[in-house]
């Protein structure tokens, strides 16, 4: 890891001051999970750290009939066991539940799950974002197995790796971002954005933004449920998920919303499952039509067709979850 | 584990000899003893004067609790809670294994939650209160979930050892009603390359169990 500056500002507008306003200078640390192997693998070498560790005002849960205000400090762990997240909101609990493990969970925030880079190997092992070597891509010819099913016709084929992101998606949720200027609000939906070029990234953020908060919209009885397939039982990262909220009459869709996770190199929603449920009677029928709509645009890569699958059964398990057809644990 | 070390040249039996680990500590050694408890107020606030203030990339000033002893050192930014105790502080209980946070080895309980000490700062760890192995033994006994792990012969090789035991504990302290599938999470950062998990799991529902009693 190379040598750096430190600084811990008490306050996010001393945190915006202290960030560089071009890419790569500096870098925010929260958790610092993720950060500190890109440093020690050298993907990332700042100049300057700024720890967010000082800023209190970034913490807090708060729930209130406007809706669940989630510091950008929250970790995941307070998230995971916050009465009024697992009441009204199940679809997040359950998105955080499976994500690392638990010393992941207790340190991981909301905001640096949002904010965390793609898993890639190629990226990891210093290829770029869009992993290419003397210009070539290597992932469509390459072991591509972990990539992208959807929007990937290049040049980017990495996944988005936020656990978070579809489920605050799915939910209309929003974030809010700090910079010189002062506050900005954007739903989480254009967050996530797909690079053209090297020089872009995946998140709208500018190098001297902090997110400061996710704003949920109030829950009203809305359903959601959320789902995930992985190798291993923990310290995994999924291979397809899906993140269903359902506005419903009885067990009548009104509305649905579903958005999939680790499919394309943003969060991806599916018009198509949405289509599938809207004024349904949700059954286990329904559900399989969803996640068949789901995957039937999918575009796999030479080694991922089997994540086309994986993301069928993502969203049709995630409709049952939602419409509380079945418990965790039990699909 | 290791019993308690000789801290001066003078109890290491006369013959002079030098340890590996003597050598390596020696360049980067700062003030490392434990002080009086007085000196806990400064390590709760670090000083006002520095929280927004720049500093490094060379040494700094990190004060750190570990054990309830405070510690005085000089570190980059960038060394890691974990080489902070290994190297400075000749605290090697916790293991370096991925330094990636994707094995567990490294796990220390920081302000009561099981963390990677691979993946924080030491500088981030000021003012916090930070336990490792080393800090589980009461009056020279083992702690339940140590003796629990022998009892069910929870380990092989031992490497990993440490790291179950302090996730093990962290786990304890939140809750003493566990399933199995709760120990199956509540370990689910940490990795045994042995495959000892059966008896891992045995010794934490056995803790869990005794603690209750």
């Amino acid at each position: 890891m190379q040598a750096f500056e430190y600084a811990r500002p008490k306050t996010a507008q001393e945190a915006v001051a202290l960030l560089a306003s071009e890419w790569g200078k500096s870098e925010l640390l929260a958790g610092g999970s993720d950060l500190l192997s890109r440093m020690k693998d050298d993907v990332s070498a700042p100049q300057r750290i700024v720890s967010l560790s000082g800023v209190h005002e970034l913490r807090g849960i708060a729930a209130s009939a406007r809706g669940l205000r989630l510091g950008a400090l929250v970790t995941l762990d307070e998230l995971e066991t916050h009465p009024a997240v697992r009441e009204h909101y199940a679809g997040i609990a359950q998105a955080v539940e499976q994500v690392g493990g638990p010393q992941i969970r207790n340190v991981g925030t909301v905001g640096g799950n949002l904010c965390q880079r793609p898993r890639c190997w190629y990226y990891r092992n210093g290829f770029g974002l869009l992993a290419t070597y003397k210009g070539r891509p290597l992932v469509p010819d390459g072991d591509n197995r972990y990539h992208a099913i959807f929007g990937n016709e290049g040049p980017a084929y990495f996944v988005s790796p936020s656990s978070l992101a579809p489920i605050l998606i799915a939910l209309g949720a929003s974030l809010r971002l700090l910079g010189p200027d002062g506050p900005r609000d954007l739903p989480v939906e254009q967050f996530f954005v797909t690079p053209k070029s090297e020089a872009e990234r995946e998140h709208a953020i500018k190098p001297n933004e902090v997110i400061t908060e996710v704003l949920v919209p109030p829950a009203n009885g809305t359903k959601s449920g959320f789902y995930e397939i992985l190798q291993k039982e923990s310290l995994d990262w999924p291979l397809a998920m899906a993140a269903v909220a359902l506005q419903m009459e009885g067990r009548r869709v009104e509305k649905a919303r579903v958005v999939l996770g680790q499919v394309a190199p943003v969060p991806w929603p599916s018009a198509e499952a949405e289509e599938a449920l809207k004024g349904k009677m949700v059954s286990e029928e329904v559900a399989e039509e969803a996640g068949r709509a789901a995957a039937s645009k999918a575009t796999p890569l030479s080694k991922n067709k089997y994540k086309v699958q994986l993301a069928r059964v993502a969203v049709k398990r995630a409709v049952l979850l939602a419409a509380g057809l079945v418990k965790k644990g039990e699909v | 584990m290791r019993g308690k070390k000789p801290k001066d040249a003078a109890q290491k039996g006369g013959n002079g000899a030098v340890t590996r680990r003597d050598f390596l500590r020696g360049a980067s050694l700062a003030v490392s003893t434990g002080l009086l408890a007085a000196d806990g107020a400064a390590v709760a606030s670090p000083p006002e004067s520095s929280a927004a203030a720049v500093v490094g990339p060379g040494k700094v000033p990190v004060t750190l609790r570990v054990n309830g002893q405070v510690h005085r050192l000089e570190l980059e930014p960038r060394v890691t809670l974990l080489d902070a105790l290994r190297n400075d502080l000749d605290t090697t209980g916790s293991k370096r294994v991925c330094d990636r946070g994707t094995c567990g080895a490294c796990t220390m309980i920081v302000d009561g939650k099981a963390v990677y000490s691979c993946s924080l700062l030491a500088i981030e760890a000021e003012g916090r209160n930070i336990t490792t192995i080393e800090g589980l033994m009461k009056d020279g006994r083992l702690s339940p979930v140590m003796q629990a792990f022998i009892d069910n012969d929870a380990q092989q090789c031992g490497f990993c050892t440490p790291g179950f035991v302090m996730a093990a504990t962290a786990l304890l302290a939140e809750r003493r009603h566990l399933t199995p599938e709760e120990v199956n999470r509540g370990l689910g950062g940490n990795i045994c390359r042995c495959g000892t998990y059966h008896g891992l799991r045995l010794a934490a529902l056995e803790a869990a169990k005794r603690m209750k009693a």
